[in-house]
């Protein structure tokens, strides 16, 4: 079984831990980093894709269908060969907070698109009529309504994101994944295969399982609060 | 100039375009077998958590519901690395075949296996959300009529789950797709490996014995344009299936 009951495998592990513990650090570093960025990204082409301005429109509908409908392992390999063979070479985890933001802003901005398409039209309205410019009425009026919308799907695809970071392993990247596999299969190390992919889908189950059960509380708090209201509107 | 000429003059040789054109192919039957699988293992995985959680089966629905948690919220290429070591091969594919080394067969096989896995997590989702969205009504209507458990399953509930979760199904394919890609970790075998595989021979191919960043744009170029068509055909179909469910 690779080791799972060897308390040998398990002492190289121990061994080892300031690896992993630099591994996690990475995954960590690269998916907190990734998500601020994919935030903003999504924040401004969904505002885009929201907008009247047609180019601006057709701007981000470009974006999202492209980065949509490519694979993330292609994208980040592109922008780091890219970078490293005209000789500006960024480093392993930038490229990956830079492709990773890419990739789920894209997703992101689908979100906020559909959020702020959930908000009925009188608020915008309403808002103009108050004397707010379209960015205030966004910012104070249409964007705190989305929140409780928006929460479960953009929540899902920070789950995601922590997933993703196992792209940068086909770079060479140092993050948990990666460490984990350089350990199995290195030389002074290698061999103790169950106790380390245990270990390491431990830790991503740790960082994803309680934002996924989140989502779907959210998610179905959400739902029974508009049976509720569709139920109260009937009896009235 | 001269580099982008370089560039393009890779793609030209035949050879390369039919080695990528290869890879193609082996990306859609990677994801094919996935899906299809997928779609027949999610679907029991969906039916049992929902449905056994009373009596003496409620621990396969435990198990069930464990199975699907625990692929979700870990990374496919995880998975991917787990098949490598604890998945043997059978004999029938410890041979070479459609081009492909007894070794990649194998390392074939093990990428498929891990990516079924995977995918049947999140294929049973989707069908759980279509299986709760069936109103309590049509079970208890079809109880009433004295159909057993499995035929209303089969013949009056299934039918209309399907129905609902089209889009949904055929979105995952475009996730599946793009997720065959984690394979290039292992094995250059589809479309993004080769790709990678062409871009490091290419300071042979494009005749100026190094590689330029000219050969990254049109090698990652031709491999965009192809999952973007693959993929994005199939995300018109998910909007058409979807108007029409709506």
């Amino acid at each position: 079984m690779g080791g799972l009951f060897s308390a040998y495998a398990w002492s190289k592990v121990w061994d080892f831990r300031m690896g992993f513990l630099t591994g996690l650090g990475n995954t960590l570093l690269t998916a907190l980093l990734g998500i601020v960025l994919a935030m903003a990204l999504g924040l401004i082409f969904g505002l885009m894709e929201t907008g009247r301005i047609k180019a601006l429109v057709a701007v981000a509908r470009v974006y999202i269908e492209f980065i949509q409908n490519t694979p993330i392992l292609l994208q980040m390999c592109f922008i780091y060969y890219a970078l490293a063979f005209s000789g500006n070479s960024i480093g392993i985890v930038p490229t990956g907070i830079i492709a990773l933001g890419i990739y789920h802003g894209a997703y992101m901005a689908e979100v906020f698109h559909a959020g702020i398409g959930s908000i009925p039209k009188g608020q915008f309205e309403a808002a103009q009529s108050q004397g707010f410019t379209y960015m205030e009425s966004m910012r104070f009026i249409i964007l705190p309504q989305t929140i409780k919308i928006i929460l479960p799907p953009m929540v899902n695809q920070i789950v995601n994101l922590f997933k993703n970071t196992s792209c940068l392993y086909i770079v060479g990247g140092m993050d948990l994944i990666s460490v984990t596999y350089s350990f199995v299969t290195g030389e002074k190390t290698g061999g103790a295969y169950s106790p380390a992919y245990l270990l390491c889908g431990i830790l991503f189950f740790l960082m994803c399982y309680p934002l996924s059960k989140m989502a779907t509380s959210w998610e179905m708090r959400l739902k029974r609060k508009e049976m509720a209201a569709v139920r109260a509107a009937g009896r009235r | 100039m001269k580099e982008l000429q370089g560039s393009l003059s890779i793609l030209k040789n035949v050879n390369i375009l039919a080695y990528l054109m290869k890879g193609v192919a082996f990306t859609l039957i990677i994801s094919a077998v996935a899906v299809i699988i997928g779609i027949l293992f999610g679907y029991i995985l969906a039916i049992v958590r929902n449905y056994c959680t009373h009596g003496k089966y409620a621990i396969l629905g435990k198990l069930a519901a464990i199975y699907i948690e625990v692929f979700r919220n870990t990374p496919l290429l995880l998975w991917i690395f787990i098949c490598l070591v604890f998945v043997s091969t059978p004999k029938i594919f410890q041979i070479p075949m459609l081009g492909l080394s007894s070794v990649e067969t194998g390392l074939l096989f093990k990428g498929i296996v891990a990516l079924t896995f995977f995918e049947s997590s999140n294929i049973a989702e989707i069908v759980r959300g279509g299986l709760n969205a069936i109103p309590k009504g049509q079970f208890e209507a079809a109880y009433s009529q004295g159909f057993s458990a499995p035929s209303v399953m089969i013949h009056i509930i299934l039918p209309q789950v399907y129905h609902k979760i089209v889009p949904t199904l055929l979105g995952q394919v475009i996730t599946t797709i793009k997720d065959s890609s984690y394979i290039a970790n292992i094995a250059v075998i589809e479309l993004m490996a080769r790709t990678r595989q062409v871009l490091s021979g290419a300071w042979q191919y494009n005749g100026l014995n190094q590689v330029n960043v000219s050969d990254v744009f049109v090698l990652f170029g031709f491999a965009f344009l192809v999952y973007f068509v693959i993929d994005f055909a199939l995300s018109m179909a998910v909007r058409r299936t979807q108007k029409k469910i709506a």
